[in-house]
Order: C-alpha cells, then sequence, then structure tokens
C-alpha cells in the first residue's frame, strides 16, 4: 500500500512538472511577450525596443532557464543598464542586489506580480479561491445528495417507469453543458420579461426584488443569500446530476442483480431495507471514484458560470488573466487548477482501494 | 408593430389542452415517486385465489405519466401540422410556420425512417437500431439536424448576417417589412439579425466541425491505442502517460492558452496538425498492409491510393499549401478544428487500450498468433472489429461532447470569426442582454442541448442494441 502511494505520488510529481511547463511554454511565448512589452511599456514601442524590454525585464534567454526561475531552482535574473541601475527578478528597483535572496520563486513562496489587478498574485488568487470554495461547496452540497438519491432510485428497480422517468432526465442534463443550462434558467426563472417570474409577480409573490432569482452573483461576493447564489449553483450542479446518478444508477442494478440480494429478499427482508442494509453500502463505492473525478470538470464549470453569472472567483480570474495576457496570475491559475486535479485522481484512486475489500495491494 | 402569435389561430384551443396535460403530467410524476415511498408501488401479485389483485396506487401513477405526456406531445405534433396546413404565418402562428419553413427537412427525415424501418433486418446495427423507442427519437433528432444543416440555404428566411433596422432585440413573431419573408419568426439580436436563420446556419456550423473532429480522434486514439494496449510494456507506460497528462489538464486552459490569434503566429497549430493529420494515414496504410502483403500488387494498389489522396488532403489541410487548391483550412478554423482533435484523442486511446487489453484475452486472438498471423493484422482485423459495439457507442457519444466543447469555444469567444452564427458564439452574443431580452441567447441553446440529447439517446439505443448481441 505504502509504495503504491508513493509510486502514485511520484507520477504525479512528474505530471505536475511536466503541466506547468507545458503552460510557462505556451504563456512566455515570443508574440505573447511582445504583447505584454507593449502594454506594460509603451503601445508605440519600435520592435528594437520591444526587444530590448524582453532582454531587461528576464524574459529572454533560454524557456527552460526562465521556468527554473519561476520554480525557484535556478537563480533569478538580474539586469545592469548602461547607468549603473540593477534590476532583477528577486528585488524592486532600488533595492540593494546584495542583500536580495538569489532564488526566488513558486517554492519560495513568490508568485510574482498580477499585471492585471496590480498586486501579488499569491494575495489576489488567495481571495478568489476562498469565493470559489464557497461556490464549490454549495454546488457538492446539491450535487452529491441529488445525485446519488435519484440514481439509488432509479436502479432500485431497472426499468421500471421511475427507473425510466429519471434516466431520461439523467441523460437530458448530461446533454446540458453549463452555458446553456444557465442562459434557459436566467430565461425561466431569473428575469422579469419571460418565464415563471412575471406570473409570480403579477400575484403580488416577488415583493420587493421582481424576480425569482437574480441572474448576477456579484453581489453573493459580499453576502450570500438564496436569491443570488441558487442559480449558479444549480447551472453546476445540474450538469453533474445526470453524470453521477448514471453512475450510480448502473452500480445500483448491478449490486441489485447479486446473490445475496436475491438470498436477503427469500429470506423475507423487507424491500426497504434490502436496498438500505444490503445493496447501498456496496453500491455507493464506484460514484465515489466518479464524484471525486468530477472535479476536474467542476472546474470547467466554475469557470463557465463564473462568467455567467459575473461572480468574481477563481474562473473569472483565470478567464481575465488569459484574457488580459496577465502571464503570472495565468501560471498561478493554472498551479491551482493542476493540483486541484492530480490530488483529486490520488484520492479517488488511494480511496477506491481502501472501500473496495475486494482489491488487496500488497 | 404587429407581432404573429406562438401557435396560431387553432392555439387557443390546444394551448389549454397543451398546458393541462403538462400540468397532469407535473402531477402524476410527483403522485408516482411518494407512492414509491409510501411502498404503495409493489408489483402485482396473483391474489391466494388466483384473482388477479387490484392495480396499486403506483401503477395508476404509471399509466397517468403516460397518458398525460402522449397528450402533451400530441397538442405539439398537432399544433405543428395544424401550422403546416394554414396559409398564412399569421394563422400558422410561430411554430406553424416554423415546421413549414423546415419541410424539406421532414420531408428528408420521413424518407430515412420509411427506407430504414423498411430494410432493416439486412442492415446490421443500424437497422437493429429501429428496434429500440430511445435510439429512434435519438436517431430522429440528430437527422433533423444533419437535415437541416444540409438545407439550410432553403429553410432560412432570410441572410443570417443582414441587419435590418428597427428590429433590435424585438421579440419572436416580430414583423419585418424589409425582410423577404416578411417576419422574424425568431425575433431579431442585439445587432438586429434574424434569430431563426442564425439558428438553423449554426446548424452547418457545428456540423461541419464536431463530426469531422471526433473522427480524427478516433483514428488517432485507435492507432495510439492499439499497439499499447496490445504489446503493454513501455511503449504502454510513455504514451498513457502522455495522455494523462493531456487528460489532467483544464480543457478551459488549454482552449485558452491554444486558441489565440498569438499561437497562430508561432506556428503551433500547424505542427499540431502535422502530427495530429498524420495519424489518419498512418492507420489506413496499415490496415491495407497487414491485410494484403501476401498480395503485393492489390497492396501496392490500396496503399498507393490512400498515400495519393491522403497526403494530397494532408499538404491541403495542415500546411495550406495543396497544389490544387481543392483541400484548405481557414487558419482559425485549423486553430479549432485541432485543439478539438487533441482534446478528444487521450479519451478515445484510453477507451481503445482498454477494449484491446480486454479482447487480446480472447482465445480467437490466441488462435490467429497460432496461426502466424502479424501483431497488425491481429489488432486491425481480429481485434477492431470486435471493439466496435462500444467504440460506435463512445462515437456518439463523443461528437456530443465535442459539440458541447465547440460551444465553449464560442462562449468564450475563442476561435471564431465575430459575426459566425455558430451557437456558442451566439449564446455569447445573447447573454449580455439576457435579462432584458432572453430570446436571442435561448433559440441557440436549446438547439445545441437538442442536438447534444439526441446524440446521447443514440448512443444509449445502440448500446442497448449492441448489448443483445
Amino acid at each position: 500500500m505504502g509504495l503504491f502511494v508513493l509510486r502514485r505520488l511520484g507520477v504525479m510529481l512528474l505530471t505536475a512538472l511536466a503541466l506547468t511547463f507545458v503552460v510557462f511554454y505556451l504563456t512566455n511565448l515570443q508574440p505573447n511577450l511582445e504583447k505584454l512589452a507593449r502594454t506594460e511599456g509603451s503601445v508605440r514601442m519600435t520592435d528594437e525596443a520591444v526587444q530590448a524590454w524582453i532582454e531587461q525585464n528576464g524574459h529572454s534567454g533560454s524557456v527552460f532557464a526562465r521556468y527554473g526561475q519561476w520554480l525557484g531552482v535556478v537563480p533569478g535574473w538580474t539586469y545592469t543598464d548602461e547607468k549603473g541601475d540593477t534590476r532583477g527578478r528577486c528585488f524592486a528597483i532600488g533595492q540593494d542586489p546584495a542583500t536580495a535572496p538569489r532564488f526566488c520563486g513558486l517554492f519560495q513562496g513568490n508568485w510574482g506580480f498580477s499585471t492585471f489587478f496590480k498586486k501579488p498574485v499569491a494575495a489576489s488568487l488567495g481571495e478568489k479561491l476562498a469565493a470559489t470554495g464557497w461556490l464549490m461547496l454549495a454546488v457538492m452540497l446539491v450535487m452529491v445528495p441529488t445525485s446519488l438519491f435519484l440514481g439509488v432510485l432509479s436502479g432500485m428497480r431497472e426499468g421500471s417507469v421511475i427507473d425510466r422517468t429519471l434516466s431520461t432526465f439523467s441523460i437530458a442534463s448530461t446533454a446540458t453543458p453549463e452555458y446553456v443550462s444557465g442562459v434557459i434558467l436566467v430565461a425561466l426563472l431569473a428575469t422579469a420579461a419571460t418565464g415563471i417570474s412575471p406570473i409570480l409577480a403579477d400575484y403580488g409573490l416577488l415583493e420587493p426584488n421582481k424576480t425569482l432569482f437574480l441572474a448576477s452573483a456579484t453581489s453573493a461576493m459580499d453576502d450570500i443569500t438564496f436569491w443570488n447564489f441558487t442559480l449558479p449553483v444549480m447551472t453546476i450542479a445540474l450538469y453533474g446530476i445526470g453524470y453521477i446518478a448514471r453512475m450510480t444508477r448502473a452500480s445500483m442494478t448491478e449490486v441489485m442483480t447479486q446473490q445475496y440480494i436475491r438470498t436477503a429478499r427469500l429470506k423475507g427482508v423487507p424491500f426497504r431495507t434490502v436496498v438500505m442494509r444490503h445493496a447501498l453500502r456496496n453500491a455507493l463505492i464506484a460514484p465515489f471514484t466518479v464524484i471525486m473525478l468530477q472535479f476536474p470538470w467542476l472546474l470547467n464549470g466554475v469557470v463557465i458560470v463564473e462568467s455567467l453569472f459575473n461572480y468574481k472567483g477563481f474562473g473569472w480570474t483565470l478567464v481575465q488573466a488569459a484574457s488580459n495576457n496577465d502571464i503570472p496570475l495565468l501560471l498561478a491559475c493554472s498551479v491551482v487548477a493542476v493540483v486541484v486535479v492530480l490530488l483529486t485522481q490520488l484520492i479517488s484512486d488511494i480511496g477506491y482501494v481502501f472501500l473496495n475489500p475486494r482489491i488487496r495491494l500488497a | 408593430m404587429d407581432f404573429l402569435t406562438w401557435t396560431g389561430s387553432v392555439g387557443t384551443v390546444l394551448l389549454p389542452v397543451f398546458q393541462i396535460a403538462l400540468l397532469a403530467l407535473a402531477l402524476s410524476l410527483l403522485a408516482k415517486l411518494l407512492f414509491v415511498f409510501a411502498g404503495l408501488d409493489a408489483p402485482q401479485l396473483p391474489g391466494p385465489d388466483g384473482a388477479a389483485a387490484a392495480r396499486s396506487p403506483g401503477h395508476f401513477a404509471s399509466l397517468a405519466i403516460r397518458f398525460s405526456f402522449l397528450a402533451a406531445l400530441a397538442a405539439i405534433v398537432f399544433t405543428l401540422a395544424a401550422g403546416a396546413v394554414m396559409p398564412s404565418p399569421v394563422e400558422a402562428g410561430i411554430l406553424g410556420a416554423m415546421a413549414v419553413r423546415f419541410w424539406p427537412v421532414w420531408l428528408a427525415l420521413a424518407a430515412t425512417f420509411v427506407l430504414s424501418i423498411r430494410f432493416r433486418r439486412k442492415l446490421g446495427l443500424y437497422g437493429k437500431l429501429f428496434d429500440s423507442t430511445v435510439g429512434m427519437i435519438g436517431f430522429a433528432i440528430v437527422m433533423f439536424w444533419v437535415f437541416t444543416a444540409i438545407f439550410a440555404d432553403v429553410i432560412i428566411t432570410q441572410d443570417p448576417f443582414i441587419q435590418l433596422s428597427g428590429l433590435k432585440n424585438k421579440a419572436p413573431g416580430v414583423l419585418a417589412p424589409d425582410s423577404p419573408y416578411g417576419w422574424y419568426l425568431l425575433g431579431g439580436d442585439h445587432l438586429a439579425r434574424d434569430v431563426f436563420s442564425r439558428m438553423v446556419m449554426g446548424a452547418r456550423e457545428v456540423l461541419k466541425i464536431a463530426p469531422a473532429a471526433t473522427l480524427f480522434a478516433f483514428m488517432v486514439g485507435i492507432t495510439l491505442g492499439l499497439p499499447a494496449g496490445y504489446f503493454g510494456g513501455k511503449l504502454d507506460t510513455f504514451i498513457s502517460f502522455l495522455a494523462n497528462l493531456v487528460l489532467a489538464f483544464p480543457v478551459i486552459l488549454l482552449f485558452y492558452l491554444l486558441v489565440t490569434p498569438e499561437i497562430r503566429d508561432t506556428g503551433i497549430p500547424i505542427i499540431l496538425a502535422a502530427l495530429l493529420f498524420i495519424f489518419p494515414i498512418i492507420f489506413l496504410c496499415t490496415l491495407w498492409n497487414s491485410r494484403y502483403y501476401t498480395n503485393p500488387p492489390r497492396r501496392n494498389l490500396y496503399v498507393g491510393i490512400t498515400l495519393l489522396i491522403g497526403l494530397w488532403a494532408y499538404s491541403g489541410l495542415a500546411f495550406n499549401m495543396d497544389p490544387l487548391g481543392i483541400w484548405s483550412m481557414q487558419p482559425n478554423m485549423l486553430n479549432v478544428f485541432v485543439s478539438v482533435v487533441f482534446v478528444n484523442s487521450p479519451g478515445v486511446f484510453r477507451i481503445v487500450r482498454g477494449l484491446v487489453m480486454d479482447i487480446k484475452a480472447r482465445d480467437y486472438v490466441a488462435a490467429g498468433q497460432t496461426r502466424g498471423e502479424g501483431p497488425w493484422y491481429i489488432m486491425l482485423w481480429e481485434i477492431l472489429p470486435n471493439a466496435r459495439g462500444p467504440l460506435i457507442v463512445d462515437f456518439c457519444l463523443r461528437i456530443g461532447y465535442t459539440t458541447i466543447l465547440l460551444g465553449t469555444l464560442g462562449f468564450f469567444g475563442l476561435g471564431v470569426s465575430p459575426d459566425s452564427p455558430d451557437w456558442g458564439s451566439t449564446i455569447d452574443d445573447g447573454r449580455k442582454l439576457l435579462n432584458l431580452f432572453p430570446h436571442p441567447a435561448l433559440a441557440p441553446a436549446l438547439a445545441l442541448m437538442s442536438l447534444v440529447l439526441g446524440l446521447n439517446l443514440l448512443a444509449d439505443g445502440l448500446r442497448e442494441e449492441s448489448l443483445k448481441d
């Protein structure tokens, strides 16, 4: 078991390094650096000036060396211009280079300076991550119980009307990406023009808000309420519910055909007790893996929903970083994303081994 | 300003019917759920004297679900059919008028279904699809959009790029005096273009890329997955590591890195295209070579034709250097296409690898090895045909997934021209004013959802039917 976890950790580390390098390479392509030079310096710089800017700000040289600097395993760059002023990666302009540390990268806790937010990446990303954390928590609280419940219910009696109805619902929900369900939910529940809000407002049920839910989650940054947070949470959860419910259903139907279920039934145990005591425990092993592997997809959902509902969290930050060519911020976002994905994969692997007594690793 | 009603003159009767049916459907679903929990849903068992037991409340709820669903469906169908025979859009209503505009699609669909059901016993897995209701519904929805894409020029009511003054954000069914058709059936968008025509044209945009990209992803996945699963060892470890690397990337991040105007300057899309587009040629050449290498003239003919057409298309698609100028792809289109193939291939690879590892333990593979068949022959002509069921199912699901990915790209405005009518960017355009005018975003959203739903249902039906073998 220990060896298995160790090997997994090793592969994980290698994957993380490879992925961050790919992101680093793709964000530090020459055209991106030129664009950065023009936004940071001046738009009307000549091509030579752009090249000089790139060189003076430590963006030239081998991509491996720059990646090493960003990680913090290669000494940070320094540049001394003709006037004798020195600047570098590890110290601010005007500070004495001798007192500065040699290494300053990710490993030393230096995430760089965001050119979009105009403040250190670590600080701005931290608060965005907290906002997304609330969103994720709410999504999980809605998604996991609902989907397990629906899956068990439809897998309990395969082929029944309930099963077919719920399966159709699950297929429909997996066919609805977030940007579609978000639009439909807003049109249905959150505009004063269409859907059920105008009907309810006619009866005077929606004072003083006019709509059932709010189509923007910006205000949820300060104060999460049922009114402004329901739609983003439902939009993300809906896509996952269908998928997890289908997996739970598949696992449940398999368990329900097992010998021990038949034995229990023949013994005279009531159907409900069979489901609750005998079947449920074994049927919930597979969905655990699925729920864990849902996280990378949730990350996608978060990006879409945060842009759609204007909720300034991690996903919104990623979009802003990418569209504003903010290299350090985008790199930090990708580190977070990659770590989340790899950690959930690890947890799902190890958890599966723990939960399933049929798998024994020496 | 004049507006059409949704259901036209038959709506006065049919609309209440439809509402009642929907209400009944919702109520009976709820009742069924409650009965299941209350334990009133026991299966019918004959009583001790052999007489049939009274029906349980759950059973009645099931009947109610079925009949209310059919009633709602009948109301919709009747509205559409009534609309089709009405002389003008005013009497037909928006729904009826749209049904009329789609006439080539209905004709083609009817022809497809009549012919397919007539000859279904001779058509293999495709014919068996028509034994499953779910599969047929899915197939109908998918073919609806395929035919819409084919006949888009006939269906649209006006050029999807034309803007008419005064029709900005107007509600569905608005009078458009300057338009050749006279009405904007689904209203106008934020630039006063016809939402209906853009939605129809969007089907063409989506269906031009999604199936082709999925096919390429399958070629890449199969060509790499077969040897990885069959030989195992270091090769497998290496390719699996690369595949997991791509799979661990959040898709949106990858798109933001790979689909930008800047990256086109560096030539990375072309390198990726050169890498990915070579796989179909490799696949087909290996396929012919392993089958016919005992018969060199025939082998040379097949491989020669493949190489000729393949490399010709390859030079045009990947490098845009086709000497005859027939094969070409716009740079931004290539960028989108390559990224979607790149994102999809590792998933296919994993499935193929798993299937091969399962199948290679079978007796007929051992028999082939004993006969002295080469590894590539076994992989391509023994294992691959036996893995076709799950692969076809995954192909359908994956086209749906690709459609969602393309929509995501459009939604973030990546790699598409700004006025492109594809569904993703139309949703993006519409979402800015979603609160006030939901209709421009709603039409493409429902279209995309129905296409993906159709593909999922089709995959479900195919899975059911292929498991019956």
